[in-house]
Order: C-alpha cells, then structure tokens, then sequence
C-alpha cells in the first residue's frame, strides 16, 4: 500500500472545542507549531450549543463567592468522588479564564456597575455564571475562534503565511493515535496521528509527540441526548487504544430537562437558567413536586416552602434556593419518579413553566434561545404555556485518567486530554457552568505542558513506524470489503447496515444503562454489545470515500462500542447510588464507595482490529469476553487544608470513618 | 399523522449532478433534516449533508429548500403542503463538494481579512467595565451562528464570482461594524480605522441595502438596518463629505 501523505507539527490538538481551541492557543503561544484537528467546520463543535454560563467565583454579583466556595460545591455536586486536585485548580483558575476572554474581544451580559454579570444555577451558592443570554457557548467558541484568528494575523504579517505556526484541519477525523513503542514509559510514546479528509476521503499522517485529546463527550450512544453527532466518543477510544485508562466511567449525567415533543426533537436540551431565573417543575396535578424530593445530605440548603424559594430570587441571603435547583442528577430522578407514578405531562414529560413566573418581555430577553426553539419546533410559546420537559443523556463524567497538573493521560507518553473528555474534575456528577470553565483551565494547561514537553525534547522525537500506518489505513478501508475482516463474506453481501447497528446501540444503552440501573439488565446489556460488536465488524457501506457519512458513521461504531462497554462494566460493578449512576438494586450512596475509582482499560486481545497484536478469533467476538477490563484503584487522601474548608458533619456523610480521622 | 413525501435531492459532485427523486415517510413534529437522515438511513447511506447539532444553533446545515436558503434542522416539514414536491440543493454561491456539501472556505478567508479586537492597552483582564446599554449592539451580531445563508444570498455575489476577491459579504462586514461598536475596542488608537477599511477593503460600497441577507437570517439578526446601513453612514462621516454627513443626519432626525 501507498503510504499517505505526512507533515510533522510540535504538537496536535485533536478537537476545534473550547477546550481544543484553548490548548491550542496555548501551545501555539509557548511557541509550538501546532495543528488543530476537527471532525466537523472550524466554529461549530459541540461546545457551540452551550446555553447557560461559565461558572467562576469572580464576585461580581455576591461578593461572598470566592474559589473555596466554588471548591467546595463542585465536590458537593460530585458527591466527593472528584479529584479533588482538579477541582481545586479549576476553582483557582477560572476567574482569570473567564477574564482572558474579555481581552479577546468576548462580550458577557454585564451588572448594573459594568462588570460581568453572574446567574444561578444549579448547586452553586451564589450567582456565579458568566453568561450571553442562553448562548454562551457560542460565545466562547467564536471568542476562541477569532483569537486563533488573530494569532494567524500575527504570522501572517510575520511569515506571509497564515498556518505557518498555527493552522486548522477542519473536517478531518482521527481514527488512531500512532506510538513509538520503543520510547517514553513501558507503552510507548506518541509519535503522531492518523486521519482521514472527510471530503476526499484521503489518509493522512501527522508526526507529532505530543497528542491533545480534546474530542467531547459520548452521548451518541444514547436514544435520548442532547448531544450532536461529533458525540461518538472517539477520544475517550483513541485513549484506550493507546494504552490509557478512563476513570469514572460509570457516571453519565441525564439532563433533567430535554424536550420531549414532537419526537424528532426529542432529547434536545432546555437549558438550567430557565430554572436559575425563576423557572419551575409541576407535575401534571400542578403541584411542585421538587420540594418532596430533597434528599438527606442537602434538606438544610434548600427552601422547605414555595413562599421561601420565591423570596429567594430577590433576597438570597436571608433565604434557601428553591429545589429545582438541586443538582442535576437530583432533579432528573425526581422527574423520572413522577412520571412513572402516573403524574407526567400527556407526552411523558413533566411540567416547566415560566409563563406565570414572569412576564412576557423578560422571558424573551433572558431566554431568548429557548424562545426560538420552542416556539419553531414544537410550537410551544413559553411566554403563555408551559414546556413539557424530561431527561436526556447530556454529558459524560468519565474520560481520560490524567495527572491533575499537566492534563497528561497517566502513564502515556506525549498524550494529553482535556475538557469533557477527560475524566475526574467532576466526580459522580458535573454542576452547570463547570464544563465551559474546565474547557479553559485544563485546556491551557494541556496545551501548556504538550508544548513544554515537545519542544524539551529537541530533535530525538518518536519515530512513526510504516507498519503501523499501514494497519491504521487497512481498519479504516475494512467498511468497503464489509464482511472480509470476519472472514465470511459472500458475493453480494453488503454487510450490515451501519445506521442499523447505531439505532440498535442507542436502544440497548437507553433501556438497560440509563438514568435508573438493574444489574441484570446491565449484564444483558453486555451480551448485546458482544453480539453488536461482532455485527459491527461486517458493517459495510456503499459508494466511495468521498464525504460518505455512511462509511464515517461505521468507523465511529468502534469508538461507540468500546465506550458503552465501559460504561456498562463500570455500571455493573459500582454497586452503590452516587451521583449519575443510580442503581435500583444498590439504591443507598455507600462511604466505602468514595475511595474506589473504577479504572477501564483495554483487555489483552481487545483490540480486535488489523491493529491488534493478536488476531482476534472467534472467540474475541464472542459474547463471553469483553474488550475492556475493569481496574480499581484507591483515590488519595484529600488535602488537609481543603478538607477542612467543610465542616465534620457534613464530611462525615460522605467520608468513610478512616478518612475523616486521617 | 404519517405520511409520504415526494423529494427531489441534488445529488453530484464538482463534476456534475442532478436531482434524485424519493418517496419517504415524514412523521409529526419532523424537520427537513430528519427526512435527509431517514433517506440516509433507509435509501441512500452515501448522501452527503452537513449537520452538527440539530437546534439552529451551529449552522452547519445550510442549504437550499425550494430555492430557498434555510437552516434544514430548523424547517419544518409541516409548512409544505403534503402533496407538494420539496426540492433540496446546496447552497448556490458555494462550490459544491458533494450532494448537498459545499466549499465555504470563501467565508474562512473573508474571516481572516478583518483585523481582530484590539484590548485596550491601559486594562488589566478583570478591568473591563462596559455598560449593558453599550454592549448590546455588538451582543445582537455575535448573535451569528455562521450559517453563510446571508453570503449564500446576498447578490452581490450570489451569480457573481467577480466580486468575491472584492466583496467580505453580510457577515463579515457586520464583523467590522461589531468591532467598530465595541465599547472597548482600540483600533483606532492602534491607528486602524474599521470604517475607512469597510469601505475600501471590505467592498461595503457594493451593498445596496436591499435585505435580502436579514430575510435569511434564522438569528433574525437586523444585519442591514443594525449593523450595515450604520457602518455606511459612519464610514461616510469618515469620509468628510458634509453633504452626506448633513444629509444622514436630517434623514434620521425626520424619521
Ligand atoms: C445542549 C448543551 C448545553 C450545554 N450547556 C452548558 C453550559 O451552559 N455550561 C457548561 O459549562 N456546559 C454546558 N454543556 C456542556 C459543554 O458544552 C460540553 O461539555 C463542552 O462544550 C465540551 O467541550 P469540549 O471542548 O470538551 O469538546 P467539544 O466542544 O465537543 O469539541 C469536540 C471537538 O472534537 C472534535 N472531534 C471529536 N472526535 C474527533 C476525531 N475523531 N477526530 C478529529 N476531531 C474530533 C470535534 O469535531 C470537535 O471539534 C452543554 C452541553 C450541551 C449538549
Ligand atoms: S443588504 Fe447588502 S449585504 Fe445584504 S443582501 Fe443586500 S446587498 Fe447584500
Ligand atoms: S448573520 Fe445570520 S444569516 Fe448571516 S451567517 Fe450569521 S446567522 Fe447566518
Ligand atoms: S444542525 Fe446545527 S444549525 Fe442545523
């Protein structure tokens, strides 16, 4: 085979999010070469749809707020399960993120002084997020956009070429991340990546040591998401195939609130701040169900009457929060409850009203995207009905086990991630406005330390081996010879449908690994992924490479496959509820639990692909074995002086004896 | 509440293509964008479309609806009639790529012609301080999603390849009047004025306000009376033609 096309950049961020963007510019500052790669147009990930804000304590609205606070509810809502590290550099770190912005031209809503102004959202203290209407994540992304921008000005006028340090390979995907398995620690380290042009369909190799993952989240493996197509999990399976470990896996947050008519808009998100601003849940006897709903470790922080939580909104120091505004996985447990005793709206949601909360011209302004799109696809006008509402798969806790300083993958190598998919900031659970604000921290920091480490190595980098590029071009061709690779293709057969197996995926991971968990469902689930996964590699595809999102969209299977797999093993083997992983038969939260991280890793054999070391069998395909393999590990002790930012009682509903005495 | 449809969809490449008939089914509450899908999932697993979040918010899904330009995620199937045919192509003033995938890679270069914000040298980040009243002018064009129907539209160069080198387009001009309305923004001190290089190298003189890109705006953003027809009178002021000058002034005081 023809070897592809090669170009050699310092450092390569794979996704064009805010935190790709972020470490990008970063790197490119330290003074690295660095190329940016996206599956999709420069402008348009996934952080784009980012409604609410971006949580930091700048004070600006209560000048109580400050990064302690902000520490300490971001280990609430994780239900402690964070690293408590990262949630402690990103407490510290965002204000100054958020204020960088500025200096690149982003505009936020402003307070009555003219500083930025800060909203409500679920589980922090006080007003703390940073927001443009409901549209802040588009501006965080054209902020960042147009800082690249910017920077490609600068060496334009430098070099005369816009891309000589700094360039953007829009519609590109990376399918491996390629390794020296003669350098860096016991793996190997990285030593580029291979992709293929969505538009041609051409390979192509980049040669780099250090590798940013910043590719997003997983929720495409779920019926019911809020998550764009982008959301196939490829970074966290890019990891794991070389050689990393995800954490936390087992923890996917369901958004409370997604559309839930007409079907085809079902799952798309209805944004926090339409509770943050006054919005409230009914069920359809009218009643606010929210306050029967607060659990143990949160009833002396939130209101115990409606009368309260009212007061709340104009005087929040003499008062408690209404409890719509309990974390997320609280809230969607409790819609998930009403609606199954029998009190859900006619389309199998609950009530969300703002039409009687305030008036007309307010709704419009404040929530002026919810607006829209109630009124364009469900023909709903919020200002005078209410929307009907229920959970949607929004966003993945798990992701990358990474050192909490450098955002490098443990043991890795020139590996790096950041953003949703890297794991551990968040816990068992994230808050609203934590993802935007984690972008930016742990994405300048990734980028920081990837072009530390390749410019400190000089010349001597990791070589690309041809061998390997080879493999990566035959699994990325096997789609076109559907059948071949399982060695039992006959004439005429096309394989299996990709679409098929995708929409049989969704239902397998909706039904048997959603909002509530069974362990027997989660081991049914297992079987099925097996047998999907043997289906998926016989999935073929018709017409030619040119953007065929056909051929795209069986490639993404096996990321999809590898992620719901650790998804579903971790599940099944935390047998406890805590945060977003709820289980039916464990329903207590258990202190022992806190300690334990379940860490996913590729199991011998698992990667059953012209990759692989060994060749994969029958018996790999089979239902029996699985591609991942579960590892736990024993989190360290939390930090003295940040334990004690809580009181004893309250640690000592999470922290198991031996901690709380260290 | 099913029913069929009859679709004609551009299919082709660079070299050349057509349109394709189908029948599909269309169910209650669908968007055009979920009959491009049930096509790709059922009839053609290689049609070519681009989409990204499916809410109207990122605008990846631009393209041509009864030669109309329009989001595809946000146009719902309940506005044709059901016997009535709709017809899908790409977006006209783009290259096409493949079926309904076009080359915009004109909207990325017009981006890189408009110099950036340029942070005031006296503040510090944190320092900022700007008045809700001042930044809300700006806020409504960073409203845009960068769906390029406005660019798609506009006839300055929706048939005239000519005027591309020349022309920034709606979009990117109301990129030049957001900056030049920024409260905080120092070009000018940096010796960059936005509204002379609207004029000369942005090709504003080439709009003839006619509205057609604020038509197409799904953000509903008023590109012509907020942000071009503005940029016009300011760069006219620049300009130092009194008459202009007197003239703009009178108009908007009698209107
Ligand atoms: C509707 C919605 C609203 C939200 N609102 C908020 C909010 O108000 N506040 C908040 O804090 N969080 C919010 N979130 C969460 C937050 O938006 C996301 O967690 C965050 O944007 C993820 O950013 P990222 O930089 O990690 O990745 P993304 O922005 O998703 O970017 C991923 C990038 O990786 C690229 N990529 C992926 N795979 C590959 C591959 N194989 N090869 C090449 N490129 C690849 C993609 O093209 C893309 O450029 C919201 C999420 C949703 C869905
Ligand atoms: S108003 Fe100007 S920019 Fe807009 S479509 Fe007309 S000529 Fe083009
Ligand atoms: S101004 Fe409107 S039509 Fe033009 S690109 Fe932006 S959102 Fe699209
Ligand atoms: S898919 Fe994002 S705007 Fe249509």
């Amino acid at each position: 085979m023809t070897q592809p096309e090669r170009q050699a950049w310092d450092v390569v961020v794979v996704g064009a999010g805010g935190a790709g963007l972020r470490a990008a510019i970063e790197a490119r500052e330290q003074g690295a070469r660095t190329a940016v790669i996206c599956k999709s147009l420069f402008g348009k990930a996934h952080t784009v749809m980012a409604e609410g804000g971006i949580a930091a304590s700048m004070g600006n609205v209560n000048e109580g707020d400050n990064w302690q606070v902000h520490f300490r509810d971001t280990m609430r809502g994780g239900k402690f399960l964070n690293d408590w590290r990262m949630a402690e550099l990103h407490a510290r770190e965002a204000p100054d993120r958020v204020w960088e912005l500025e200096t690149w031209g982003a505009l936020f809503d402003r307070t009555a002084d003219g500083r930025i102004s800060q909203r409500n959202f679920g589980g922090h203290e006080y007003p703390r997020l940073a927001h443009v209407g409901d549209r802040t994540g588009l501006e965080l992304i054209r902020t960042l956009q147009q800082k690249i921008v910017s920077l490609q000005q600068e060496d334009f006028r430098e070099f005369g070429d816009h891309e000589a340090r700094l360039k953007v390979f829009q519609e590109c995907t990376i399918t491996r991340v390629l390794k020296d398995e003669s350098r860096g620690e016991d793996g190997g380290a990285v030593s580029g990546v291979f992709a293929y042009e969505r538009e041609s369909g051409r390979f192509f190799v980049i040669e780099s040591p250090a590798v940013v993952l910043a590719t997003g989240g997983i929720g495409k493996s779920f019926k019911v998401t809020s998550n764009s197509w982008e959301y196939t999990g490829d970074g966290h399976a890019l990891a794991l195939l070389a050689g990393a470990r995800l954490t936390n896996m087992e923890f996917v947050q369901f958004h409370p609130t997604g559309m839930v008519w007409p079907p085809s808009v079902k799952g798309i998100l209805v944004t926090e701040s339409v509770r943050g601003d006054g919005g409230v849940l009914r069920n359809s006897d009218g009643k606010r169900f929210m306050f029967d709903y607060v659990p143990d470790v949160f009833k002396d922080k939130y209101a115990k009457t409606e009368e309260e939580g009212d007061r709340w909104y104009e005087d929040a120091d003499n008062n408690r929060r209404p409890p719509e505004l309990l974390p997320r996985d609280e809230v969607a447990r409790a819609i998930n409850a009403e609606v199954k005793a029998g009190r859900g709206s006619p389309h199998g949601g609950v009530f969300l009203d703002v039409s009687t909360r305030m008036p007309a011209e307010t709704i419009r302004r404040r929530l002026p995207s919810m607006h829209h799109q109630f009124k364009e696809l469900a023909d709903v006008d919020i200002t005078a009905e209410p929307m009907e509402v229920g959970p949607t798969c929004h966003y993945v806790m798990g992701g990358v086990w990474v050192e909490p300083d450098t955002a490098q993958a443990r043991g890795v190598t020139g590996l790096y991630a950041a953003g949703e998919v890297a794991g551990g900031m968040h816990g068992s659970n994230r808050l609203g406005g934590n993802s935007l604000s984690d972008l930016l921290v742990f994405g300048r920091r990734a980028g920081l330390h990837a072009a530390q480490y390749a410019l400190g190595l000089g010349g001597g980098r990791p070589a690309v081996d041809p061998g390997t590029v080879d493999a990566a071009a035959d699994e990325a061709l096997r789609p076109f010879s559907a059948g071949a690779g399982a060695g039992e293709q006959t004439a005429g057969d096309s394989g299996e449908n990709p679409y098929t197996l995708h929409q049989e995926l969704q239902t397998t991971m909706n039904d048997l690994v959603g909002i509530i968990r069974r362990g027997g469902e989660m081991t049914e689930a297992l079987q099925q992924l097996a047998r999907l996964r043997a289906r998926a590699r016989r999935a073929g595809v018709e017409g030619h490479r040119q953007f065929n999102p056909g051929w795209h969209l069986a490639l993404d299977l096996r990321n999809m496959l590898l992620v719901s797999e650790c998804v579903a093993r971790a599940a099944l083997e935390r047998e406890e509820s805590r945060g977003g992983h709820t289980r039916e038969d464990h329903p207590e939260m258990d202190r022992q639990w806190r300690r334990v991280n379940l860490l996913c890793r590729l199991a011998d054999g698992g990667d059953d692909t012209p990759f692989g070391k060994e060749p994969a069998g029958d018996a790999a395909a089979g239902p029996g074995r699985g591609r991942i393999e579960l590892v736990r590990h024993t989190t360290p002790h939390i930090r003295r002086d940040l334990l004690a930012l809580f009181e004893k009682d309250e640690l000592a509903k999470y922290l198991p004896d031996e901690e709380l005495f260290q | 509440m099913t029913h069929t449809a009859h679709f004609k969809v551009w299919r082709g490449d660079a070299e050349g293509g057509g349109l394709a008939d189908y029948d599909i089914e269309v169910n209650e509450g669908e968007v055009v964008l979920d009959i491009i899908h049930r096509l790709q999932a059922t009839q053609a697993p290689d049609l070519a479309v681009r989409w990204n979040c499916k809410a109207g918010k990122c605008g990846s899904c631009s393209a041509e609806i009864n030669g109309r330009p329009r989001l595809l995620c946000m146009t719902r199937m309940s506005v044709f009639d059901p016997a009535e045919t709709v017809t899908v192509t790409p977006m006209r003033a783009f290259p096409v790529m493949r079926d309904l995938v076009t080359d915009v890679s004109f909207n990325y270069t017009k981006a890189r012609e408009v110099p950036a914000f340029v942070p005031p040298p006296e503040l510090e980040p944190g320092e900022y301080r700007m008045m809700q009243e001042d930044v809300g002018r700006s806020q409504e064009f960073r409203k845009c999603i960068e769906c390029f129907l406005c660019q798609d539209t506009c006839h300055v160069v929706r048939d005239h390849e000519e005027n591309k080198p020349a022309f920034a387009g709606p979009r990117f001009l109301m990129r030049v009047a957001e900056l030049d309305m920024h409260p905080l923004d120092a070009a000018a001190e940096s010796g960059l004025d936005r509204k002379r290089t609207a004029q000369e190298e942005h090709g504003l003189g080439y709009c003839n306000i006619t509205k057609c890109c604020t038509e197409v705006c799904p953000e509903n953003i008023k590109i012509t009376d907020n942000a071009l027809i503005p940029l016009k009178e300011r760069a006219a002021d620049r300009k130092y033609d009194p008459l202009v000058w007197l003239g703009n002034k009178i108009r908007r005081r009698g209107e």
